[in-house]
């Protein structure tokens, strides 16, 4: 390879690279800047910073109340769809058993539902049984999005693992359920991690379930509780744009310490985007 | 210790028949090598005797019990495989010792049967690594090992040899002859290598495209092949197959009514060169090659008038032979074979 | 793939028994409201009108979505905004990965901070750019009156055609490193060696991308452009925050048109149809991807 082109192909990626980057940097400076500042021409290279928006946001709209909710609701659809999802794309993975291809086509199959079409029967569902507004509530429907990626993901996982160090287990004695805890899942804790780590991120910024399934502050997630955010006459962008950088931090920090994990994941099988 | 007997299985797999009618005795203490091309079915039969595969048809025998119906788990086998298998996450000491955990063995019985299968392929002192610090070799005996420590009713092996360099290959080799000898054990050894199956096997089942075309002693089978495949597997240089028109002097050994369609086998190393006017010459022909593997040569010969065939001849390194030479061979007539043309059958 | 035998019937036990949870979970939650969407979409179910029950209409939804000019708005938007936002991704997300995949593996920073967008919620996103185009803070008008381009700063979001841009550029800025990282993961499972042989025949780096790269990749290509379409299809998040579907109903998209009908309207029936609607063309964009995929995978 051309030592110039290299460095072009280098110089190219920084600038687009940087240049999706602009957005977020300038976000960050919006959010600490004063009121006034946010109407006029904007600058790079901020003049004063300050906390006020930051103050306002857990001050007045208690924005501490919608993170707290969405840590629960993705903390607790994960663990749930992880756990489930494992032992199903298990046995996709590694049992033979009639029916096994149907399964997976089934799980496919969900995964490609769009929201809007189960949303009307979800809500006529848990206002029946009384979920609406409560974390249960959010957790379920979340289901439908998080049990097909996670057994997606695990069973591209468990598929890369060599059936012989299985097979191994079985001739020295283990029955299955022996072999599944002590030898494949042990060494499935990348997969499952990864896994874990991307069904936490798609929970996390989920918003049309959030929107329709919740009614008030107590329990509005994060995208919900930026996105409804309304000033006496118009928005309050100080607040918002400082609540987006609260919402994106948590993120930031899963991406810049796991991204090898996520970039496998994402391309090891197929992923929403 | 215990027997083994395939009857009659059978294994399609979708569409394909990877194993076709297959009946095996391998008595207790045996080592049974399954030798053959690839493709030729020998892993799948391994696969089947260890339970990972299940016949479509046919009875596998352990001990003389039916153990057709039983997971891999109930039949009391170990197995080396071809990539070791070994536990990646657990230390050589926890790999030696997972079967007996498994099996609930008590720890004060698991210590002394590692320590003694440690000594005995000497690898005591890796005891505590895992196995991404072993070189290729100690996993070999690691996986060994772990069959060991088992005391199982017989030991399967997959192709063991064949992830090591030549010289670590040759070496194993006389170190599980050694073992087999010790252990009294029963062992079931695939291979593609002609060479390990002579060497190895107490017998060997030749197998190809799923069938077994011969089984005896490796010297048995050697000398009297049934047919004309098995008769160029074993032996290297392959062995020479030669219609009656290349070396008319042999057609007279050939039943009369076959004589126009035999073809006559004759190994390299059971032809003698001398010159062509030699009355006793056989057949004549002219060298082509002369390749020299240091302690012997392989002579490449043109022979034949009606018909030209090429004749491999093993001589030692000293005999005078050039090529663009005319020779004349000299095939020793005890060691003719006779197969059928068409079927390819053993004659004699 | 039917076995004459299945290995053992412990076997099987095992793997219903593992897949029970999850199966139990998708059934409820999932495939049980898909099957009640397209049953109530053959029903009137208005719940502004609780006496008039839940009767049996038939088709009638379905028709009255046909004769519903906001209905085809919708779907002419979501359609548009689908061609244009995969086309964008496509073509920026081909730069960027064409790129990525000539520098040094120093790779691991850069591909980080490549896909930093993707990793940020779609709401902020919109907010973000929502800001940046409606507020005079915003850096958009700045950067066009600076450029020369414009004068004073047109009002984006009151213009039916003009706040498409925010829309398109907020959702291709977020989802180009996504498509950027499938194509990259094509581009490195080509061969090297047909680079190798090519610069030896003569060929440049222009004549190596067109002549090796380009069709190499197009399996990865259109399953990824098949794959972004029935996301795009689906699109509710952005649109919702940035304009709500206005001015008016100028940018409203199906998925957004529907969740008016179902949760403003309280119309379930016909919102049902609608997202029956959706679901169909995604659904079979989805299928259309499976096969792809598999015939790649096959080659």
């Amino acid at each position: 390879m051309m030592p110039w082109s290299r460095r072009l192909a280098t110089v190219g990626s920084v600038a687009i690279v940087a240049a999706g980057l602009i957005p977020v940097y300038w976000t960050l400076v919006a959010s600490l800047s004063p009121e006034a500042s946010l109407f006029t021409a904007p600058s790079l290279i901020p003049t004063a910073l300050v906390f006020d928006h930051y103050r306002a946001l857990f001050a007045g709209l208690a924005f501490w109340r919608p993170i707290r909710n969405s840590l629960v609701v993705a903390g607790t659809t994960t663990v749930f769809a992880v756990a489930a999802g494992s032992l199903c794309a298990y046995a996709i993975a590694r049992l033979r058993f009639r029916g096994r291809n149907l399964v997976l086509a089934a799980v496919l199959a969900v995964s490609m539902f769009p929201q809007i079409a189960v949303v009307s029967p979800l809500f006529l569902m848990l206002r029946q049984v009384h979920l609406i507004d409560t974390y249960p509530g959010l957790v379920l429907p979340y289901m439908t999005f998080a049990m097909p990626i996670s057994i997606w993901l695990l069973v591209g996982f468990f598929r890369q693992l060599p059936p012989e160090i299985e097979e191994a287990a079985l001739v020295d004695g283990a029955s299955r359920l022996q072999a599944f805890r002590k030898i494949v899942l042990p060494l499935a804790v990348p997969g499952v991690t990864a896994t874990a780590i991307l069904t936490f991120l798609y929970c996390w910024n989920e918003f049309l379930f959030a929107l329709t399934f919740t009614l008030g502050p107590e329990r509005q997630t994060v995208p919900v509780a930026i996105a409804l955010f309304r000033g006496q006459y118009q928005v309050p962008w100080g607040q918002v744009l400082a609540g987006s950088v609260v919402a994106t931090i948590p993120v930031v920090l899963i991406l810049l310490v796991a991204q090898r994990r996520i970039v496998q994941g994402l391309t090891s099988g197929a992923v929403k985007g | 210790m215990a027997s083994i007997a395939l009857d009659s299985v059978r294994k399609k797999f979708g569409g394909r028949d990877a194993v076709r009618d297959v009946s095996l005795d391998i008595p207790d203490g045996e080592l049974m090598v399954l030798v053959g091309p690839s493709g030729s079915g020998k892993s799948t039969v391994l696969r089947l005797i260890a339970g990972l595969e299940q016949p479509t048809s046919g009875r596998v025998s352990i001990g003389g019990r039916d153990v057709t119906g039983l997971p891999p788990q109930r039949r009391d086998l170990a197995m080396v495989f071809q990539s070791y298998a070994l536990y990646p996450h657990l230390s050589v000491r926890d790999n030696l010792s997972f079967g007996l955990r498994v099996r609930s063995v008590a720890a004060a019985e698991i210590e002394p049967r590692i320590v003694h299968a440690a000594q005995l392929l000497g690898i005591e002192g890796v005891l505590d690594r895992k196995p991404s610090q072993l070189s290729g070799g100690q996993r070999q005996r690691v996986a060994l090992g772990r069959a060991i420590v088992r005391e199982p009713q017989a030991f399967l092996l997959d192709e063991p040899l064949s992830n090591l360099d030549p010289a670590l290959r040759l070496e194993t080799r006389t170190q599980l002859a050694r073992l087999h000898r010790r252990l009294k054990a029963t062992m079931v050894y695939v291979t593609h290598d002609q060479e390990e199956a002579m060497t190895l096997g107490t017998a060997i089942a030749v197998m190809k495209d799923g069938a077994v075309e011969q089984t005896g002693r490796p010297m048995a089978v050697f000398d009297r092949p049934a047919n004309t495949f098995v008769a160029q597997f074993l032996g290297s240089p392959a062995m020479n197959l030669l219609r009656g028109t290349a070396a008319p002097a042999l057609e007279s050994l050939a039943p009369p009514d076959r004589r126009a369609d035999v073809l006559f086998g004759i190994r390299p190393h059971d032809i003698a060169i001398s010159s062509p006017e030699e009355a006793e010459a056989d057949a004549r022909g002219l060298v082509e090659t002369v390749e020299s593997l240091g302690s012997v040569r392989i002579v490449h010969i043109a022979a034949g008038d009606k018909e030209r065939v090429i004749v491999r001849v093993v001589v030692p390194r000293d005999a005078r032979v050039a090529p663009d030479e005319t020779v004349g061979l000299r095939f020793r007539r005890d060691r003719v074979h006779i197969f059928d043309a068409r079927t390819g059958c053993r004659l004699n | 793939m039917f076995l004459s035998r299945p290995r053992s019937t412990a076997d099987t036990r095992l793997a219903w028994l593992f897949a029970a949870p999850a199966l139990g979970v998708i059934t409820t939650i999932a495939a049980f409201p898909v099957v009640w969407t397209f049953w109530e979409s053959l029903h009137l179910h208005d719940l502004r009108m609780p006496w008039l029950a839940r009767p049996f209409v038939g088709a009638a939804n379905y028709r009255e979505a046909i004769s519903d000019p906001r209905a085809w708005s919708a779907l002419a938007h979501t359609i548009a905004f689908t061609g244009g936002t995969v086309t964008l991704e496509l073509g920026v997300g081909l730069v960027l990965a064409l790129a990525l995949s000539r520098t040094r593996p120093g790779i691991g920073v850069l591909r980080t901070a490549a896909l930093l967008p993707w990793a940020i919620p779609t709401v902020v996103a919109a907010l973000v750019w929502r800001f940046i185009f409606e507020s005079p803070g915003g850096f958009a008008n700045a950067l066009l009156s600076k450029a020369g381009l414009m004068e004073a700063a047109p009002a984006w979001f009151s213009d039916p055609y003009a706040a498409w841009v925010p829309i398109v550029l907020a959702d291709v800025w977020r989802t180009t490193p996504f498509m950027a990282l499938l194509l990259l993961a094509g581009l490195q499972s080509i061969d090297p060696s047909l680079y190798e042989a090519a610069a030896l025949d003569g060929a440049g780096q222009l004549r190596q991308t067109i002549d090796i790269t380009l069709p190499l990749l197009r399996p990865a290509m259109l399953a990824a452009v098949v794959f972004r379409s029935l996301d795009a299809f689906r699109v509710f998040d952005v649109v919702y925050v940035m304009t709500g579907g206005g001015p008016g109903t100028a940018t409203e998209p199906l998925s957004l048109f529907a969740f008016r009908v179902l949760f403003r309207d309280l119309r379930f029936g016909y919102g049902a149809a609608l997202s029956v609607l959706v679901f169909v063309v995604s659904f079979s964009l989805a299928l259309l991807w499976l096969r792809l995929t598999r015939l790649n995978e096959e080659e």
